[in-house]
């Protein structure tokens, strides 16, 4: 029995040491970002160099438009969420609850986009956007992830758990669908939709390689775009802590969120993959 | 837009009369348009470039041929002779080698261990998790940093123990396994999530009935808690070659594919193929490989794992 608690302890001891050194990149990142820009970067000074200043902060915020690069993500990850939420709220309905025949061909075609990530379609998809004349609109960052069949199948299994008697009443009381599905239905799909929701919004912040190729002009970049074109601005004098400063100024609202949230996003990513 | 998609009907109880065939057929394909939306766009931007992709594979479209040709088989005929995209292959394969399995074993590992009801184990999840959140980009961007021969935070480590200062990035046998350790610390917290839940939905009487027979810890992880988890490490596994596949954002800011383009990964090769060398045709018969590479994967998951990952209740 003591040698059962030694080892649990023994283990605890060891899980934490593990977690530290997890957290050592973003750990070293803020001590880094913090410094006194004049501060030389030297094996003696890596974690602390003499003081705490935010200047590079500002610095980092003057050096590149953030600003609009915040406005930039901002918009297109609302602007994804937001019809994505309208389509596979109405795509889950009518594959939950409304006859639709060849329904399992259907099926067939929304698979495919599990099957085939977007972001391997990067060639093709670039064609489209330059066929369409979107190149270099934000409309064309967001254009391919309307549609959301993972969000569909999910908005399908939540709807298909509201009993049918409801449903039924309803419409005996004279509702129309759409009403049947803003009163009977989404009332108790906001869970989903907030996981939903919350997976959508992280996959598009950390969105790169995409915007990256359907976009030129800075003035539409999204953070991610902006902070690869601020390092390279950089590296070449290898400003370690403005380029630290800059990557917290885009990942700080995340995890913030992450921080506030932490148990909803943890169990959103689950929801994400399982079903 | 209500009075469209389902006929008027008298209000209250009086819904006796079975509508006409007529009427229930338009009724019907009046749903359709609740799903056109998400239909259009998986035509346009998952179906439509599979069949383009594969169509303009078949043309020669570059510097040379600025107005596409067609040519049989040729890009793919110009793809087995080019060594580089061996390599490129040969180091897609590597580098999934070296992801996948390690972040699976760890992520395994995590979960056993924060498996249990503790003060503080939230956090704890949370110091593994929070890789997961942050964009690969800026993430990238800190490794750089840490691998960065005067003063990363790994070499002044390595120095400090007289280990050495190895150059990570730029020297063609190590810049590999670099890329690993980032892209194992960044995922492993991802799927421990999977195997947590996992983990919690485990049937509670076979533990009981294994501790009466005398099972040890071992024996219990063994032949009881790894094979009923078999559909969990399935799954994950599915989703860390796929992402393995596609990794681009970290060889972008970290390596470009150097040196010797021995980080040169497939997606981040097509890239390259198309907008640095600027030939399409070649960029497309490369995204067929891609393709059929990811086919093969989530087939399989799809025929070992009976599609239950995806949809559980389709019939």
């Amino acid at each position: 029995m003591i040698r059962r608690r030694m080892l649990d302890g023994l283990a605890l001891a060891g899980l934490i040491a593990w977690a530290g050194l997890w957290l050592v990149p973003l750990l070293w990142t803020v001590a880094v970002a913090f410094r006194p820009p004049d501060a030389a970067l030297t094996a003696e000074t890596l974690w602390y160099g003499g003081g705490l200043s935010l200047d590079n902060f500002k610095e980092a915020w003057d050096a590149v438009p953030f600003a609009q690069y915040y406005v930039n993500t901002l918009l297109i990850v609302g602007g994804i969420l937001i019809v994505q939420l309208i389509t596979v709220t109405l795509a889950g309905y009518a594959f939950a609850r409304r006859p639709l025949p060849g329904r399992e061909g259907l099926f067939l075609v929304l698979l495919t986009q599990i099957l085939i990530p977007t972001g391997a379609l990067l060639i093709p998809n670039y064609a489209t956007i330059r066929a369409l004349n979107l190149y270099d609109t934000r409309l064309a960052v967001m254009l391919p992830f309307f549609a959301s069949a993972f969000g569909t199948f999910l908005m399908r299994q939540t709807f298909r758990q509201v009993p049918i008697d409801l449903d039924d009443a309803a419409r005996l009381d004279g509702a129309n669908w759409l009403q049947t599905l803003r009163h009977v239905y989404l009332p108790g799909a906001r869970p989903a939709l907030v996981a939903f929701a919350l997976v959508s919004t992280i996959f598009h912040w950390n969105d790169f390689f995409w915007p990256l190729i359907v976009l030129n002009s800075d003035a539409k970049l999204p953070l991610t775009v902006g902070l690869a074109k601020f390092t390279q601005m950089g590296e070449s004098g290898a400003q370690w802590s403005l380029i630290t400063a800059g990557t917290l100024l885009v990942i700080a609202p995340l995890l913030v969120l992450f921080l506030i949230f932490q148990r909803q996003f943890v169990d959103s990513m689950l929801k994400s993959g399982l079903k | 837009m209500a009075e469209t998609t389902v006929p008027a009907r008298p209000a209250g109880r009086a819904q006796a009369a079975q509508p006409s065939r007529l009427r229930a057929t338009f009724r019907d394909s009046a749903n359709y348009l609740l799903i056109l939306p998400t239909l259009l766009g998986i035509l346009a931007f998952t179906l439509w470039p599979l069949i383009a992709g594969v169509w303009n594979s078949l043309f020669l479209q570059n510097q040379a041929h600025l107005h596409p040709q067609f040519a049989g088989l040729e890009n793919y005929a110009r793809l087995v002779n080019d060594p580089v995209f061996g390599q490129v292959l040969g180091n897609t394969l590597l580098y999934t080698l070296g992801t996948v399995p390690a972040s699976i074993g760890i992520a395994l590992v995590l979960a056993l261990l924060l498996n249990r009801r503790l003060r503080g184990v939230g956090w704890l999840r949370s110091a593994f998790f929070y890789p997961t959140m942050m964009p690969m980009v800026s993430v990238a961007t800190v490794w750089l940093f840490m691998y960065s021969p005067q003063v990363g935070l790994v070499n002044a480590t390595l120095q400090a123990l007289h280990l050495g200062s190895p150059n990570w990035l730029g020297d063609d046998r190590l810049v590999l396994p670099a890329l690993m350790v980032l892209g194992i610390w960044k995922q492993s917290g991802y799927l421990m999530i999977f195997y947590l839940a996992g983990l919690q939905s485990l049937p509670k009487e076979v533990y009981e009935a294994a501790a009466l027979d005398g099972a040890g810890p071992w024996q219990t992880l063994r032949r009881i808690t790894w094979p009923l988890l078999s559909g969990t490490t399935l799954f994950v596994a599915t989703i860390a070659i796929a992402g393995a596949f596609q990794t681009t954002d970290q060889i972008f800011i970290m390596t470009d594919g150097g040196p010797n383009n021995a980080s040169d990964l497939l997606l981040y090769h097509i890239y390259l193929t198309a907008f640095r060398f600027g030939d399409l045709g070649l960029a497309q018969a490369g995204t067929v490989v891609l393709l059929a590479m990811l086919l093969v994967v989530t087939t399989a998951n799809l025929v070992f794992g009976g599609r239950r990952a995806y949809y559980e209740d389709a019939r």
